[in-house]
C-alpha cells in the first residue's frame, strides 16, 4: 500500500468535511468542551480572541503550544492555531504539535509585509483570509488549502464579511462571464495566476472550500453567510464574549445548517441574551482595521 | 431511484453529486418528511459528534435508527462510519450512534491531519485510489460484518445486511465504484 500524506487533495479534503460547520474561537479547555457539546465542527486555539486583542493592544503572537496541547488532548474535534502572516517559524512549531490546520492570519500580528508563508512547504493544511478574488487566488496559489473571506474581526459587525463575500462571489461570476481570451487581462487585474483564473472562470467556483469570518456574532449573521454562498462559518469573539455561550454557540450551529429555514432561524433566536456589544466597524481608524493586513 | 444524502453538516454536496454521476436522484436530507420520501440514505463525510447533535436536536436521530433497523439501505462514509458503528472507542462522553453495524470504531485512528493520505487499496477485489482524512478504522467485527478492505491491517470497508460504511471518501475522488456497489449491490438487491 503506497501512501502520499499531506497532498493537496488530503489537504483541501480536510476542509470539505468541515463544510456546513461552525468552527470557533477558544482561549481555554473549558470553552473547548462548551464548543464541541454545542456541535462545533472544530475548534480554534488562541490565547486572546480578537475582541480582546483589539482592546488590550500590542503585538499579537501564536498562542503558547501549552495551552493548544491542553486543548488537543481535551477535544476529539480539529484543532486549529493561528500563526502571523509570514512567520514560517511559527507554523514549523504548530505543525509539530499535530494541530490539524494552522490560520495564517490577520488577527496577529503581521511577521512580514511582503511575502505570505510558502504553503506548500508543510504537510500541515492552512487556511488563509481574503477580501476579494484576487487575494483568495494568490493564497491559494502559495498553497493554503482553504479561505475565509476576512471580515472585520473581533466587531461583532458583520457588515466586512458581507462587503468580503459580495465581492468575492462577484468578481467570480464576473469571470464565468468572460470570453476566453480575456481571462489574460482578468489575470493581470486580479494579480493572480492565470491557471487559477481559468479554473475559477471554468468552474464558477474557488478550488478550495470557502468559509466566512470577521464580525459574526449572531444565528442570523451565520444564516447570512451562508446564503450568500459561504461552506462555513467562522465564529471568533462572538460566542464566548456574550451572555450565554453555550446556549448561542449551539444555536449558532442550527443556523448554519438550517440557513434556508426562516422558522428555525426563528427559533433558535429565542432567548440568547446578550449578544456581544461589538464596534461599528466605521468606528474604528483605518489604521487598526485588521483586515487591511495581507495583500 | 431516490437516493437520500443527510445534509446536516459536511461534505454532503459531494455525494450528491457522485449520486446524480451514477443515474439516480439525489435528496438533501434535514427533516423526517425528507427522510420518509427516499428510497436509501447516504450519510456523509464530516464531523460526527456535529452531525449526532443536529440529528438529535432536528428529532431525525429515532427515525433513522427505525429505518435502519427495518432494513433500509444506508451507506456511510468517514464519519457515516461512526454514525452506523454500534459501538465507538475514543468518542466523547456518551457519544451516540444511530448504529446497525456489528463493529467497534477507533475515531481519529490514523492519526491527525498530518497522518491524513491518499492510497491505492482493494475494494471488494478491485484496486481503488482513494483518501482517508483524520479517518476512523474498525477495531472489532461482530460475527454477521464482511470485511470489503482492509488498511494498516484494519478494516476500512465493511457491509452488513443493507449497510455500507468505508471510513475513506470515495466521495473526494472521480471512482464512483463504492457508490455503484451500494446502488447496484446493496439497494437494488432489497
Amino acid at each position: 500500500m503506497s501512501e502520499a500524506t499531506g497532498t493537496a487533495r488530503v489537504k483541501r479534503g480536510m476542509a470539505e468535511m468541515l463544510k456546513g460547520g461552525v468552527i470557533m474561537d477558544v482561549v481555554n479547555v473549558e470553552q473547548a468542551k462548551i464548543a464541541e457539546d454545542a456541535g462545533a465542527c472544530a475548534v480554534m486555539a488562541l490565547e486572546r480572541v480578537p475582541a480582546d486583542i483589539r482592546a488590550q493592544g500590542g503585538v499579537a503572537r501564536m498562542s503558547d503550544p501549552d495551552m493548544i496541547a491542553k486543548i488537543q488532548a481535551a477535544v476529539s474535534i480539529p484543532v486549529m492555531a493561528k500563526v502571523r502572516i509570514g512567520h514560517f517559524v511559527e507554523a514549523q512549531i504548530i505543525e509539530s504539535l499535530g494541530v490539524d490546520y494552522i490560520d495564517e492570519s490577520e488577527v496577529l500580528t503581521p511577521a512580514d509585509y511582503t511575502n505570505h508563508i510558502d504553503k506548500w512547504d508543510f504537510k500541515v493544511p492552512f487556511v488563509c483570509g481574503a477580501t476579494n478574488l484576487g487575494e483568495a487566488l494568490r493564497r491559494i496559489n502559495e498553497g493554503a488549502a482553504m479561505i475565509r473571506s476576512k471580515g472585520e474581526a473581533g466587531t461583532g459587525d458583520v457588515s466586512n464579511a458581507m462587503t468580503h463575500m459580495r465581492t468575492i462571489g462577484g468578481e467570480i461570476r464576473r469571470l464565468t462571464s468572460m470570453r476566453e481570451d480575456e481571462l489574460y487581462v482578468a489575470a493581470k487585474e486580479l494579480q493572480a495566476p492565470y491557471a487559477l483564473v481559468k479554473e475559477v472562470a471554468e468552474t464558477g467556483k474557488l478550488p478550495v472550500v470557502l468559509f466566512t469570518a470577521g464580525g459574526i456574532a449572531t444565528p442570523a449573521d451565520a444564516a447570512l453567510m451562508m446564503q450568500m454562498g459561504a461552506d462555513g462559518v467562522f465564529i471568533g469573539s462572538g460566542i464566548f464574549k456574550s451572555g450565554n455561550p453555550a446556549h448561542r454557540a449551539a444555536a449558532c450551529v442550527k443556523a448554519t445548517t438550517f440557513f434556508n429555514d426562516a422558522k428555525v432561524l426563528a427559533d433558535v433566536s429565542r432567548g440568547l441574551g446578550d449578544a456581544m456589544v461589538g464596534i461599528n466597524v466605521a468606528d474604528i481608524p483605518v489604521p487598526h482595521r485588521l483586515a487591511e493586513r495581507g495583500w | 431511484m431516490k437516493v437520500g444524502v443527510l445534509a446536516l453538516q459536511g461534505d454532503f454536496r459531494e455525494h450528491v453529486l457522485s449520486t446524480s454521476e451514477c443515474g439516480h436522484e439525489p435528496v438533501e436530507v434535514r427533516t423526517v418528511d425528507q427522510l420518509n420520501s427516499v428510497d436509501a440514505l447516504i450519510l456523509p463525510g464530516g464531523e460526527s459528534t456535529t452531525i449526532i447533535k443536529l440529528a438529535e436536536s432536528f428529532g431525525l436521530l429515532l427515525p433513522i435508527r427505525e429505518k435502519i433497523k427495518s432494513g433500509f439501505p444506508v451507506y456511510g462514509s468517514c464519519a457515516g462510519m461512526i454514525l452506523l458503528a454500534d459501538r465507538i472507542f475514543d468518542g466523547i462522553d456518551g457519544q451516540q450512534t444511530f448504529g446497525g453495524i456489528d463493529i467497534t470504531v477507533r475515531r481519529n485512528a490514523f492519526g491527525r491531519q498530518v497522518d491524513s493520505f491518499e492510497s491505492d487499496i482493494e475494494f471488494n477485489g478491485k484496486s481503488l485510489h482513494t483518501v482517508f482524512i483524520r479517518a476512523p478504522w474498525v477495531e472489532e467485527v461482530g460475527p454477521g460484518v464482511e470485511v470489503l478492505s482492509s488498511a494498516a491491517h484494519h478494516p476500512v470497508a465493511v457491509r452488513q445486511g443493507s449497510l455500507l460504511a468505508t471510513s475513506f471518501h470515495p466521495e473526494l475522488t472521480g471512482d464512483r465504484s463504492v457508490h455503484s456497489y451500494f446502488f447496484d449491490e446493496i439497494c437494488k438487491a432489497r
